[in-house]
């Protein structure tokens, strides 16, 4: 296991057989980039049971503000006193879900499984290039999970000034309970999870730049792999941005500087702080907060483009176009952050610029879409669960999107922002898209997780559509109480009587997000399940041409047993036929996998 | 009861997924072994769920608009309110459009090309025209939108103080309520800070600034119809946003500097309420507040009061336990109703020698 061993990868072919391993470093302190997968996933999964489950919870207080509910007490304790949602646990509900869905769940959960399983298998590496910064970066990020879940359990609450922690409300504990000791745990998890995501795209990065096999250039990548890499590099850029903005939140916290603060009268007194600006935060959190969406969402679009070319037996339609969207993507997300800010304060003139580049990221994206949906033309689709997620995905993708045209023109965002309008638009364009990325990634790559074994089909059926059909239940009807001016982070709505007419579309959604939630059980159910008695496949189980289907189904140490398979052809020659057009260029077989030579009979594509 | 119900509830849910599995695992055909992978059949019946699917957005986006349509915000209340609909609309109108015809593509291509055994899938990797025609068509698309968006913008955004004269007005938010500073006849604001707070001097106002004197602080805001009003926005502690939803208007509220925004409101509140959405929309929140009423007085509680349309204030932005219920009355008026009701306020000159 030691990293010398790494150095010489392709020289490096007796490996498997001279390390005895231990239960803790097999399971636990593993430097295996297959088992860090597994043990970002299972974390993962765990945090998403707990945010979902939130998320549950203050659906039914916005849908029967005035009814009693034990499971509030049940789960809340005193802030469920008698059945009754205290506001202030409902503020620390959304906030929370949001930090727990947007970072532990669509950044670790996603990237951080996918990056680790794919990357060395479809390079063609034995590893990452450090194995031990990739454990160090799994244990930091398990820390700082244990971290956020602790803080649920402070005496005055967890962090509840929204996801965002705006200043001052997050700042000061007079402002609401949760920015006590709550707010100072949020702070400690997040830096620590910024360390984890740091080690962990440094190592992804590494790892694809040097760690390739022969014969496979850039251009021969598949498209998982250049999604991960190009999300590692927005992830470097940007992630320290919000690691220097959360040090400065706990200098002004505690060592009394104004980073953010000026002129603040609070609780009966004035504060010393002078000449800081919240504004200044907003920039920070948002440098990193909307190459964050990208970061989510990215690695969800590299998934889709395999899956969907793997089931659609055709080869991605444009892969230099999906390339050039991916980096003209990662290029623009980190110069349109000031779209969150467009009525914050600042000077008009950004938000005209802000628009400008808003805008602009809708090009790559669409053609992204179309893209996927020339990709199933002609195909001839094998309607796995993996790929009716990855179908779904382009589909609130494209939904989502649409209204992001809306939202990213700074004069219509005057009237819409912070409504329910843009909840609706950003669960659905990064929030369901993303964990569909993640769902179509499990039911694709179970079976090179856990050995050959495969999950069952047809509770991924039942699990696709109930979730496919709860997830525009609930954000669809969403964009219409945003239009009719809701604002978001309401405890309730019928406080007073102008929004008494929406509670209909309040109970609506709720019903359709409590059937979407139970759903996932099945999921939940099948994923456990599968992982102990699933039915082994075959090697190749969806006769795929990426590297991984050729590496050994048990789990080695170093993915293959004999030599690192070359790399002839790039990672989508499905259904390609020879030359004289009379069968597929291997004849009875319409995928010729990466490592498979030039055949006589086949011309060159030069891709 | 209800803790019980529900762990019977998961309890229940948890064996009858057991069941359809075990259901599941006896009606499957023992022969092969890669039966966790999609066969014909499975292909088919997912082609027709997903033309099902696609027809249900369709229906959902129907219904949803048939149902819900009078939720929401009636025309806009303010001169610039009617161009922001005007570019709301356009834009709308493109993205159904996109979205429809995209939506039955995707949904219609999986419906048309499920996989059979022996059919063959074109191998179809690239063509520059088609890439080139979807960039260009957005590029011309999104270049209309961005212009049209950005003079609006910089209409709304940029307020010509020299000669259309607003009429300024302070908005000062505080956890949770707001008040309204009037600049009196000077038209200037005087100076204010937090940490002249002291009192009943509530919103920090230096007393020794002459142009203070004058000053109007009100906790209901009155707005003269067809004047533009140049709004000031302030606040005490946390961040707040002044969302005005029936002007179209919004800012935030940001402690350490001020905001600025600024409209004309162009309809009285009397003229809104004879609005037909208006007169629908209360008629129909009425009756949900007398059917709520009949309940509570079976349980003896006291009566909610019927409602009647006003312009709202809200705080757009969480700032603590009641951000839900900060909110304050806006009045629109005509100019002579207007003086009329200003000139019954106190100054602040006189509020501080009291």
């Amino acid at each position: 296991m030691s990293a010398e061993g790494y150095e010489h990868p392709v020289d490096h072919d007796d490996h498997g057989h001279h390390h005895k391993e231990t239960f803790i470093t097999k399971y636990i302190f593993s430097q295996d980039h297959k088992m860090i997968s597994k043990q970002y996933l299972i974390t993962g999964l765990f945090m998403g049971i707990i945010g979902i489950a939130m998320s549950l919870l203050f659906r039914l207080q916005l849908a029967w503000p005035d009814k009693e509910f034990g499971i509030y007490e049940v789960l809340l304790g005193k802030w469920g006193d008698g059945g009754v949602m205290d506001p202030s646990v409902y503020l620390a509900l959304v906030t929370i879900h949001g930090t727990i869905m947007v970072f532990f769940v669509l950044t670790a959960g996603l990237s951080g499984t996918f990056s680790n399983l794919l990357i060395p298998l479809q390079i063609g590496a034995r590893d990452m290039a450090s194995g031990f910064l990739n454990m160090i970066s799994y244990w930091l990020f398990f820390l700082s999970s244990i971290i956020m879940v602790l803080s649920l359990f402070v005496e005055a609450g967890p962090a509840s000034a929204g996801w965002t922690v705006y200043p001052p409300l997050s700042a000061l504990p007079q402002a609401i309970p949760g920015s006590g000791a709550g707010m100072t745990l949020w702070l400690v998890s997040m830096a620590i999870f910024i360390a984890s995501s740091l080690l962990g795209s440094l190592n992804y990065i590494v790892t694809v730049i040097n760690l390739r096999t022969k014969g496979m250039s850039m251009t021969r990548l598949p498209l998982t792999i250049w999604a991960f890499f190009v999300t590692a590099i927005i992830g470097v850029v940007s992630f320290p941005v919000l690691l220097s903005a959360a040090l400065m939140m706990i200098m002004d916290r505690s060592f009394g500087t104004s980073f953010f603060l000026s002129d603040i009268y609070i609780a009966g007194e004035v504060l010393h702080n002078q000449g800081g600006s919240p504004v200044l935060f907003e920039h920070l959190f948002w440098f990193l907060g909307h190459p964050e969406v990208y970061i989510v969402l990215l690695p969800a679009l590299g998934i889709t483009s395999e899956v969907i070319a793997t089931n659609s037996r055709k080869p991605i339609f444009g892969y230099r176009a999906m390339v050039a969207s991916i980096l003209a993507i990662a290029f623009l997300s980190t110069i349109v952050w000031g779209h969150h800010m467009f009525i914050s304060g600042m000077n008009p003139f950004l938000g005209s610029v802000f628009t400008f580049t808003t805008l602009l990221i809708a090009i790559p994206s669409a053609v992204k879409a179309f893209n996927y949906i020339t990709t199933l033309w002609k195909g001839n689709l094998q309607l796995n669960p993996a790929m009716l997620f990855s179908i779904g995905l382009v589909s609130t993708f494209i939904t989502g999107g649409l209204t992001g045209i809306i939202l990213g023109d700074s004069a219509l965002d005057i009237n819409v922002h912070d409504t329910y309008f843009v909840v609706a638009h950003f669960h659905l364009v990064m929030g369901i898209s993303a964990l569909y990325g993640l769902f179509a990634g499990v039911y694709h790559w179970f079976p090179k997780m856990f050995q050959g074994r495969m999950m069952n089909k047809n509770l991924g059926y039942v699990h696709f559509w109930i979730t496919a059909i709860g997830a525009y239940g609930v954000f669809f009807p969403m964009h219409f109480i945003g239009m009719a001016g809701l604002p978001r982070r309401y405890y309730t709505n019928s406080a007073f009587p102008y929004f008494d007419d929406l509670s209909d579309v309040n109970v609506v959604i709720t019903i359709f997000a409590l059937i979407t939630g139970v759903a996932q059980l099945v999921f939940l159910y099948n994923f456990i399940h599968s992982m102990f008695y699933g039915k082994k496949g075959p090697k190749n189980p969806w006769n795929s041409n990426t590297l991984e289907w050729t590496a050994e189904v048990r789990h080695i140490h170093g993915n293959w047993d004999g030599p690192i398979p070359h790399v002839h052809r790039w990672a989508y020659d499905y259904s390609k036929l020879n030359k004289d057009e009379s069968d597929y260029v291997i004849p009875g077989q319409d995928f010729v996998p990466q490592h498979i030579p030039l055949q006589d009979n086949e011309e060159e594509m030069n891709h | 009861m209800t803790v019980f119900l529900t762990l019977v509830v998961i309890i229940l849910f948890t064996v009858s997924v057991w069941q359809m599995n075990k259901i599941f695992m006896m009606s499957r055909p023992k022969d092969t072994e890669d039966s966790q992978i999609a066969n014909d059949k499975d292909n088919k019946v997912n082609a027709y769920l997903m033309l099902g699917f696609v027809i249900f957005i369709y229906v959902l986006s129907f219904m949803s608009f048939y149902l819900w349509w009078d939720l929401l915000l009636p025309e806009a209340a303010s001169e610039h309110g009617v161009e922001i609909d005007q570019l709301w609309l356009i834009s709308m109108i493109i993205i159904f459009i996109v979205g429809i015809i995209t939506q039955w593509l995707l949904h219609y291509f999986a419906f048309k090309y499920a996989g059979k055994k022996g059919q063959r899938a074109t191998f179809y990797a690239d063509n520059d025209r088609l890439e080139f025609i979807w960039t260009i068509v957005p590029v011309i698309v999104l270049a209309g939108l961005i212009i049209y968006g950005l003079f609006t913008w910089s209409d709304i955004m940029n307020v010509d103080t020299e000669n259309e004269d607003p009429m300024v007005i302070e908005l000062y938010a505080f956890q949770f309520d707001w008040r309204a500073r009037y600049a009196g006849e000077d038209n200037t604001l005087g100076d204010a800070n937090v940490r002249l707070i002291e009192g009943v001097n509530q919103l920090g106002v230096d007393e020794a600034d002459p142009d203070a004197q004058d000053d109007i602080i009100v906790s209901e805001l009155h707005l003269p119809v067809g004047r533009k009003v140049l709004f000031k926005m302030r606040s005490q502690d946390v961040l707040h946003s002044a969302y005005m939803p029936h002007f179209r208007a919004q800012m935030n509220c940001v402690p350490g500097m001020v905001t600025q925004f600024a409209f004309t409101p162009s309809i009285t509140t009397d003229q809104m309420r004879l609005n037909d959405e208006i007169v629908a929309k209360v008629a129909h929140i009425n009756e949900i507040r007398n059917q709520k009423n009949i309940k509570l007085a079976a349980e003896g509680e006291e009566q909610l009061e019927l409602y009647e349309f006003d312009y709202l204030l809200l705080c757009n932005k969480i700032c603590g336990n009641t951000h839900y219920n900060m909110q304050m009355k806006i009045v629109v008026e005509t100019e002579e109703e207007f003086e009329e009701w200003l000139a019954t306020q106190k100054n602040f000159a006189t509020t501080m020698k009291n």
